[in-house]
This record gives C-alpha cells, structure tokens and sequence, in this order.
C-alpha cells in the first residue's frame, strides 16, 4: 500500500509494474512520448520495439497464451491504434487477456480531427472486453489497475485504456493495485447440484464424448491435468477444439483428434452420433458445429462455460454450468470418486468398438511420392525431429497449412500451442512467435506458415533479429493461398480467382536480408536434412518447403453440411457435391 | 412440432438496466444490439442515482423493449450482464408484473384555422385520456399524455382524424408491481 506524487507517464510504467508486467511490446508515436520517455528512466519494464503495430498486439497474444499472463502493447494515437484493431479483434474472438495503451491527443483536442487523432474507444468498443478514456491524471492508476483486473477476470479479454498526451504530462497520486475494489465481479464457482447432474448424466450414458476448448487453457494448466485425470478416470472418449489443443494430451489413446470443419473423421463422426456431449470451455462455434440443425442431433448435452451468453447462443443445451472450467472439472472429479464411480471403459465397450470402426479408416492417410513434399509428411517430419524435445511451442498463420498442424503435430501439454482460431487472422504467427520466445528464451519457437500468410506480418523478422530471437519459421510453399484455392476448387468451379501469388519473394535470400538464415527444401530427399538443421541453426531461420501445390486440407465438412456428410478425399467431392447446397455456398 | 413452434414465437419484453454513468455506457448498449442484430423498440435512459459521498459512481436506468424468440431474449439478457458497467439485468416481462408508462406530447393542429366543433371532439377524446393541456392557440394545441404505450396509440388513432399531428413520446419507463425492487 503506498500513496505517491508522479506524472501520468510515471504512473502507467508504475502500475504496469504492479500488475506483474515484465515486457511490453510497442511502438513509439508523438502521442506516446512521455511515456517512452518515462521508460528510458526505470528498468523494470522491457520493451520489445516492435516493426509494425498490429505485430505488437500479436506478440503480446503469443507471449499471453504461452504463459498465462495479462500481455501488454503501447502503441500511439491514430494509426498506432488503428493497426493494434486487428489483433485486439483477435484477442477478443480468442479470450486472451491484453492491456493495450494507446497516446492520444490532448483532451482539448479531442474531437477536432486533430493530427493523429482517432476515436480510439469508439473504434474498439466491439473489439475489446472494456474500454477507457482517461480524463484526469487522478483516475489514471484506478483505470489502469481496473483494466488488468477486467482482462484477467471471468472470461479473459482485450482491455484498451486510451490516454491523452496532457494526462500523461500531468501530476497525480499514484495509488498500488490493493487500494482499490473492483465493482467487475464475474462468477467462477459452478452451482454443485449441476455438477452433481452433470456427473448423473455422464455415469448413465452409454455414448458419451467429452469436447473441451481453450477454456481449460486459459483456466490455467491445473484445469488440464483435472480434464486430464477426468478422461482417463471416467474412460470417456475426448475430443478438443482447435484452441483446446493441448489442454487433453494428443498422444493419449482416449483422444480422437480435433473435431469440426478439418477435424478428424472419428471426433466428427463421435460428436454426430454420441449420446452425452461434455462441453467443457468451448461454445460451440460454427467451425465445429456445421450445419446447427444436424449437429449431434441424438445426444443430450452439458455446456460448462465462464461466460454465460455463450451458453444456448448457437445450440439448446440440456444442462448449463455457469463457472470456471477449473473449478467445474475439479468438482466433477470430486463428486465422481466421492459417488464411487467405476471407469466406464468397460460398459463403454461396444461404444469404443465403433469408434476404433472409425479410426480404421485413417483419415488423415496422404500419398507421398518419391519427389514432391506432401505439405502432411513436412509437417510428419518436423514431428520427428522434435520428438523427445520438451520444450516446443508451436504457431501459426491461417489457411492449410494451420489445419495440418492441429491434425498432425502433437500437443500434449497446454499453452504450447498459439493460433488465430476465432478472428482467422493471416499474419498472426510470425508476431506471436516473437512474443512467446521473449517469455521462453530456451524454447524451440516454430511458426508453422504459409508463403501468403507469412508475408502478412513479415517485418517482425526485424524483430526477431533485433532480439536475437531463434524463432523458426517453417514455410509449407505451395504457391498458392492453399486454403481459398482448395474452396474454388470444391465450391466455385475451379476458377481460381486471384489465390495465386505470382510473384513471391525468395524466402531465402529475404531472411538474409533481414539478417537470419534461410534454408530450403524442394524435395523428399532435402527434407529431413533441411528441418536439422533449421532446429540447430541459430538465431531466427526461414526454411522455405516447397510442398505439392494443388494438396487439399482433409477430412473436411464443406460449410452447411453435417458431421457425418464429411469428404476424407478429392473424390468425395461427387458423392456429396457442396454447390448444390445453398447454405453451404454463403458460408464462409 | 409445438416446440419448434415455441422456439420461433417472437416475444416482446422489457428489460430494466442497472448502468454505471459514464461515458460511452449507452454507446456499449446499442453497439450491442446494433452489432448483433437484435431490436430497439424503445429505449429510455437517465440518471437516477447521483455519485456523492455514499456513492462512488452514478447508477442510470436504462429501460428497454425488445423482441425475438426466447433464444435471442436470452442472449440478450446475457450479453448486457457481460458489459463490464452494467451492473444489473431485469427481465420484468419475465419476473412478474410491472408497469410501463410513457409520456407523449401530441400537437393537434385544425386543417383550416380553427374549427368549433372538432375542437370541442378533440377536448373531450383529450379529457377521456387525461391529457393535459400544455400550449394553446387559435389552431393548435399541444397536449401532455402520460400512459401505457397502447393507450399512447389509442389515444392518437383516435386524434388522427381530427387534424394534423406532431408527435414527440419518450418510450416507456417501467417498474416491477409489489414491494421487490431491482
């Protein structure tokens, strides 16, 4: 507890401190002066120097999923905020709790259409949990300190607190964190007569399926292993989301793979036809639903949830449980053992029999030929190499390529694992790679990428170098932005309207430019030798992987079909053909 | 089937919102119902409890009416209860009896000049709904009417055929019946 005179530049360097921030990513802009200033004169907030804003708000995404702290941008009025709206978007659609500072002009100022000015909150009221203008000097440490408690609290989010130059200038009390009692209360404890229904449900049915989102993650690693022991106690089958990854082990039997759009033919065809769907920390999105009407249409389903709009928003459920999914899963287990349930791996027995049914039909199967890379075996070998390695974290960009690693990388422990699952934001993978080696000096970073994608967020090779961070960026090059050719392939005729990129820079002599190391791989025989010595070069690496061009991204359910509508191959294209389907073809 | 039928059945409720007064709370409100495509039939909002020394912040009431399946009534619900300044939700359709009221100002004006006999009919319809005289010309009143928003409506259907109107009305503003409050 402690009272004490400073600027407002002073006091956001002093709450940031606070609240447990140890680097904030930015980007200096007149707007933000004093602060930077305030920031050259104290040593106990690092500052990673971004090259383009909106590459701030994705490192500071990375640097929070990996470690499960409030990450922090400082960006400028104007176009410093504008180019934060993106990733503050993606934030938001994601759950990642981030405070995000942005200068503005001066309060006198304000409104008329001054230099670099932007009605900040008013632009990122729909994209950010919370927002703020401060006023006055006085409120500046109470908003602050407010802002990390709205982002880490209940479902976490993006908070921006925009803040004029002149307030920045000005003297005002600084008060510590613990002064302060915040009116934002979300509930966390799950009401116990529904867990004890939940337990009843799950004990009684015969095809029950556990489906589990980025909710355990961001409930921290204790919800894991509790979902973990769970599983596994219970002998229930599971299968996660694609911001769930981790949060279950994927190497472990009872694990079915991702479900939903490019989700694995045993998750979507267990989701269609069980007769008890867990929902744990997911909502039920339409990447995972498909076609709402036909979604596990003979199952009764429990949504244990945070955030309680996200409960009967795209699917009636039966049972709803309003609270943590820490807190839900450890009272599950709770009353599980007190209630002396036996594992239902046994009576589930003929339940697990089907599901192997579906398992033998191996669909992530590809066809690797002795020459071209199959962008599924790059990303097979890379797995190999970082077999037995502890400590990789993987991101990525959006489109194919993204799908490939959440089929087939492992993820077996949470916050290990950092996509743009609900924004689909191309260019996220390069930044948040940057943001989570700054939290993991020692770890292996890779950006699993596409050559569309990455070129998105290029600049932030600067970064790397600058920070002499190794980040490794795995390029799958097909020349083409994969994920829109493989649609106007299946829904738009095969005409392939401007998703080829003509003129695309050499990967390898760019990373050299920027001061890294590039690396090819043009075919099978280059691979293997190519991902060695991408992990044992130092500093930042682009291996550029040139992959077959016209590879398609299966299992896939075409948008407005049903999970057991699902196509494993090329050929399935006639037996349902998705054009004939009206729904499916405004679907995005 | 009736279960689907229920489902879709679009229903009208009135929602009482508890807001902290501060800037851009009631940008937050509509943003949402904007950005998610839900209806605004009425809204009305001001300050009702003033920040002091007992009370850090000023609490406004926002009373709204809306419409959609039970479904999107929920969201609706929920999605407010998520807003970080608001501090409570009430659904009065759903939790019992209230009532609504809502002010209305109708300008009657005579087609040409002023009228005997219809404005002896538009006395009378005024005095039936206890609508106040509040302006007064040769061809013009200018009437206060404080209701329920159907006898709003009667009370202009009924003023429709007697001249030309203006009409300015507030939306409602509602309290739950009984002792309970919000």
């Amino acid at each position: 507890m402690s009272e004490q005179q400073m600027s407002g530049a002073e006091m956001v360097l002093a709450a940031l401190a606070d609240n447990g921030v140890e680097i904030v990513f930015g980007y200096p802009g007149g707007a933000v002066l004093p602060i930077y200033d305030a920031m050259f004169q104290q040593e106990r907030i690092r500052h990673v120097l971004v090259r383009q804003e909106g590459g701030a708000v994705h490192a500071a995404e990375g640097y929070a999923r990996s470690t499960g702290r409030v990450g922090c941008v400082l960006v400028t009025s104007g176009p410093g905020a504008t180019n934060a709206v993106t990733g503050l978007l993606d934030a938001q659609m994601d759950s990642i709790p981030l405070v995000c500072i942005t200068g503005q002009v001066p309060t006198h100022l304000i409104g008329n259409d001054a230099f670099q000015e932007a009605d900040t909150t008013g632009i990122t009221r729909p994209c950010t949990k919370h927002n703020y203008l401060v006023k006055d000097v006085e409120k500046l440490a109470e908003t602050l300190h407010e802002a990390f408690h709205v982002a880490r609290s209940g479902r976490p989010g993006p908070v921006l607190v925009d803040l004029p130059k002149d307030i920045q200038f000005a003297t005002g009390t600084y008060r510590t964190p613990d002064e302060f009692d915040f009116s934002y209360r979300p509930a966390y404890e799950p009401d116990m007569t529904q867990i004890v229904r939940a337990i009843e449900m799950i004990a009684k049915a015969e095809r029950p399926l556990f489906y589990t989102g980025g909710g355990v993650i961001n409930s921290g690693p204790q919800a894991s292993e509790a979902l973990t022991e769970l599983v596994r106690l219970t002998g229930i089958p599971c299968t996660s989301t694609l911001m769930g990854l981790g949060a279950f082990p994927a190497s472990d039997p009872q694990f079915l793979g991702m479900l939903g759009m490019h989700g694995t033919y045993e998750a979507n065809l267990a989701t269609h036809g069980c007769d008890l769907l867990v929902c744990v920390g997911a909502r039920f999105d339409d990447r995972v639903t498909g076609k709402v009407s036909a979604f596990s249409p003979g199952s009764r389903k429990i949504h244990i949830d945070i955030d309680a709009s996200s409960i009967n928003k795209n699917v009636r459920v039966d049972l709803p449980v309003v609270g943590d999914a820490g807190r839900a899963l450890a009272m599950m287990l709770e009353v599980w053992k007190e209630q002396g349930h036996e594992c239902r791996a046994r009576a589930l027995a003929p339940w697990w029999k089907q599901i192997d049914a579906w398992r033998a039909v191996d669909c992530l199967a590809y066809e690797q030929g002795d020459s071209v890379i199959k962008p599924q075996y790059a990303l097979e070998r890379l797995r190999e190499a970082l077999k037995g390695r502890d400590n990789v974290y993987i991101t990525t960009e959006v489109g194919q390529h993204q799908m490939w690693a959440a089929q087939f990388l492992p993820f077996d422990k949470p916050n290990h694992w950092m996509t743009s699952g609900g924004l689909g934001t191309m260019g996220y993978g390069l930044p948040a790679a940057v943001g989570v080696q700054m939290a993991h000096p020692g770890a292996i970073v890779i950006d699993v990428a596409g050559e569309a994608s990455i070129l998105m967020n290029i600049q932030e090779m600067s970064t790397a170098v600058q920070y002499r961070l190794p980040v490794k960026i795995f390029i799958m090059n097909n020349k083409w932005m994969g994920m829109v050719r493989q649609w106007q392939e299946l829904l738009h005729g095969g005409r392939f309207s401007e998703s080829y990129t003509a003129a695309l820079p050499d990967f390898v002599k760019l990373a050299d430019a920027f001061g890294g190391t590039g690396l090819r791989a043009e075919t099978v025989a280059d691979l293997d030798e190519a991902i060695a010595k991408m992990l044992s070069t130092p500093g930042p690496v682009i291996l550029d992987v040139a992959v077959d061009e016209t590879e398609m991204c299966f299992p896939m359910i075409p948008g407005g079909a049903a999970h057991n509508e699902i196509m494993l191959r090329r050929q399935d294209q006639t037996k349902s053909d998705p054009t004939a389907r009206e729904e499916g073809m405004v679907l995005v | 089937m009736t279960d689907i039928g229920n489902a879709n059945r679009i229903e009208r409720h009135t929602l009482a919102v508890l807001v902290v007064n501060e800037p851009g709370v009631l940008a937050r409100v509509i943003g949402l119902f904007a950005g998610r495509g839900y209806n605004i039939e009425s809204l009305t909002v001001a300050e009702v409890e003033r920040a002091d020394v007992r009370h850090s912040v000023g609490l406004s009431r926002i009373t709204l009416v809306t419409s959609g399946t039970h479904m999107i009534i929920d969201q609706i619900k929920t999605q407010l209860e998520r807003l970080v300044p608001i501090r409570r939700v009430r659904d009065l359709t759903e939790e019992g009896p209230f009532v609504g009221r809502e002010l209305a100002l109708v300008k009657i004006v005579g087609e040409s000049g002023a009228e005997n006999a219809r404005r002896g009919d538009v006395l009378r319809i005024a005095e039936g709904f206890g609508a106040r005289i509040i302006d007064s010309s040769e061809s013009s009143f200018v009437f206060e009417v404080t209701e329920s928003t159907e006898k709003v409506d009667q009370f202009l259907a009924m003023m429709a055929g007697l001249g030309r109107l203006e009409v300015a009305r507030t939306g409602i503003v509602a309290l739950s019946r009984g002792p309970e409050s919000i």
